[in-house]
């Protein structure tokens, strides 16, 4: 290394704050996912062909017992959603417990952006990826399975399905702190919700065969009321099996979305100040 | 005086809890630490593992909140003011796996730059030269995963240096780089620091010799305490009047290293058992002393292998301030928390 190669000024370097700053943190976040999934090609194994078995064994039974033809499709677009609804929890609420593990998390938190900017980086990253994993679901189950479609209004299933995504990655983003805070213990939560989540949030049966509480229970998770109200929009029977009308559905999601992304940003503000007032929260040895 | 950084008696205490039911137990990482460090300062910071230097960069970088006292850097309050401390800042840590495997070296460093909201294309072109001067420059499309330790460690050191920040944090940067590796990355630290007044680099090390080499100021640190704090050759010169002697001898057999200590004139001995026998460094209050120290091994039947009178070095400002070598406290630290 000679000394003219060593030298690196060029004068200062310039730098954007404010809503510039948070707009390339959240598509500098995002990227590493989606340059991930292009350069793992595993996921089409794990994240379609898996799902695809288990849609495959609710289709027979269905069809075992006769059950009618509108189920079938159901169970197609309910596992497309389970992607995502795994995507949340598994690359989304134990994130920041991984970004601590590796050591990046105390570079975010000392780095000029705000670390929602870094959530939101995550979540719509996450959501990219995960939304061509579940296209991809959706196209070889109706392939498969003559799913037909009839959708009343795309401009209806379109805000639908954006408002279950912000509520759901706004609850991912919201959890991302509290997996953090409970450390360890959170992952056997996570364990926890992923089957019973399948379960009420009616991801292979129309949630109204649930009694009303549970399902308005089960609401709670955004893609119960998203996929509910999805089916309601893309099959003719779909609004005789909803559980709750399209438009009150809409204004609980738009609710939840309200709800999880406030959540989040008190959660990740609370999680921040206890990291630097216990001086644990980013060191993964202490 | 335009300091970038100061601090005024910071102090920081951890609760470490056993278990839930256990009351926590304190852990004194730092007690009242005072440094002052003036803008365009290479400022060292030495000690042992498990001195407080880490503590204290994790306090100085927003990371960490003081238990007791305040620091600054670039003119504000770490405490009340790290949105204004954090765009001028930048850390990197020896050993640091920070990034994403996936992502090649390139990609790395770019996203972290535009979290710090650099131009792209200017982020890229600064990718490039660093790269080039750490001697990256043909690994700019190789997956991070695929990197070396070193490597790794040069990415990192790079990534410090990318945003060009006006204060950086330096901790154990050498940490896992070869000799050859280490030597290159210590000289683009001092010239980045030469290069602009504006600049400053707050580096802990352990390594003697790096905080020699490189530093303006050294701090030695211990326990959390900061012991002296001078120019190398300032505090090199602490002991300019005392006589420095390395011995090899015989293995002592049961020879008690006590009656050394006892000797008049014996300032501070450090024992270490090698192979074939043991390597005993004396600082003598005077050269003459050292008769009685050969008398004295004699009369043991202690043999002289090798005797050697060395210039002070920051090791023996070390081992004058705190009794021990840095070697010996690192090990007894060790020996502690098992």
């Amino acid at each position: 290394m000679t000394s003219a190669q060593l030298s690196v000024s060029q004068g200062p370097v310039r730098k954007t704050s404010g809503w510039r700053l948070f707009l390339k943190t959240v598509i500098a976040r995002a990227y590493p996912r989606l340059i991930g999934q292009q350069r793992e090609k595993t996921w089409m194994f794990f994240d379609v062909l898996l799902p695809m078995l288990a849609v495959s064994a609710y289709v027979f039974v269905y069809r075992a017992i006769d059950a009618p033809e509108e189920y079938i499709g159901f169970v197609v677009v309910g596992g497309a959603m389970t992607a995502f609804w795994l995507n949340v929890l598994w690359s989304m609420s134990s994130q920041l417990y991984w970004e601590k593990e590796q050591g990046n998390l105390s570079l975010y938190i000392m780095a000029p952006n705000s670390m929602m900017a870094i959530l939101l980086g995550m979540a719509l990253g996450g959501m990219l990826a995960t939304t061509l994993r579940a296209a991809a679901i959706l196209i070889l189950g109706s392939l498969f399975f003559h799913v037909q479609f009839a959708v009343v209004s795309f401009l209806q299933l379109f805000t639908v399905f954006l408002l279950a995504m912000v509520a759901l990655y706004g609850l991912g983003m919201m959890s991302a702190s509290l997996f953090l805070l409970l450390s360890r213990e959170a992952w056997h939560i996570a364990n926890l919700a992923q089957e019973p989540v399948y379960l009420v949030s009616g991801f292979y049966f129309p949630i109204k065969n649930l009694s009303f509480w549970v399902a308005a229970a089960a609401s709670i998770i955004p893609l119960t009321l998203g996929l509910d109200a999805m089916r309601q929009l893309v099959f003719p029977s779909g609004p005789a099996l909803g559980f709750l009308s399209v438009s009150i559905e809409l204004a609980v999601l738009v609710v939840l979305c309200l709800v999880f992304l406030a959540g989040a940003r008190f959660l990740l503000a609370y999680m921040e100040r206890l990291a630097i007032r216990e001086g644990r929260l980013t060191e993964s040895r202490r | 005086m335009d300091f970038a950084i100061r601090t005024e008696k910071v102090g920081r205490v951890y609760k470490i809890r056993g278990s839930k039911r256990s009351e926590p137990r304190e852990l004194v990482a730092l007690h009242d630490v005072d440094v002052q460090i003036e803008s365009g300062e290479l400022f060292g910071l030495l000690g042992p593992n498990g001195a407080g230097k880490t503590t204290l960069i994790k306090i100085l970088t927003t990371l960490l909140a003081p238990s007791t006292g305040k620091a600054w850097v670039a003119g504000f309050d770490v405490a009340k003011e790290p949105e204004k401390v954090r765009p001028r800042i930048n850390m990197v840590s020896g050993g640091e796996a920070s990034g994403y495997g996936l992502l090649t070296v390139r990609e790395n460093l770019w996203m972290f730059s535009q979290f710090y909201g650099l131009d792209s294309g200017e982020a890229n072109r600064r990718i490039k030269q660093l790269l080039d001067v750490v001697g990256m420059g043909d690994r700019l499309n190789t997956k991070s995963s695929d990197l070396s330790t070193g490597l790794r460690q040069k990415m990192n050191i790079v990534r410090g240096f990318l945003t060009d920040p006006q204060v950086l944090f330096l901790d154990e940067p050498t940490l896992g780089l070869d000799v050859g590796a280490a030597r290159d990355v210590r000289k683009f630290i001092r010239q980045w620091v030469d290069e602009d007044s504006a600049r400053t680099i707050l580096l802990t090390t352990h390594y003697m010799v790096e905080a020699d080499e490189l530093c303006d100021r050294v701090a030695i640190i211990n326990q959390g305490r900061v012991l002296a704090c001078d120019t190398p050759s300032n505090l090199k010169h602490r002991l300019q009047s005392d006589a420095i002697f390395k011995l090899e001898v015989s293995p002592l057999n049961g020879f008690g290293v006590k009656t050394l200590e006892s000797l008049p004139g014996v300032k501070k001995l450090v024992h270490q058992q090698i192979d074939g026998g043991a390597r005993l460094e004396f600082i003598l209050a005077e050269e003459p002393v050292l008769g009685a120290v050969v008398s004295s091994l004699t009369a043991g039947n202690i043999r002289i292998l090798n005797l050697q009178k060395n210039e002070p070095t920051l090791e023996d400002v070390f081992v004058d301030l705190v009794g021990s070598s840095m070697a010996e406290v690192e090990g007894s630290s060790s020996g502690n928390s098992q």
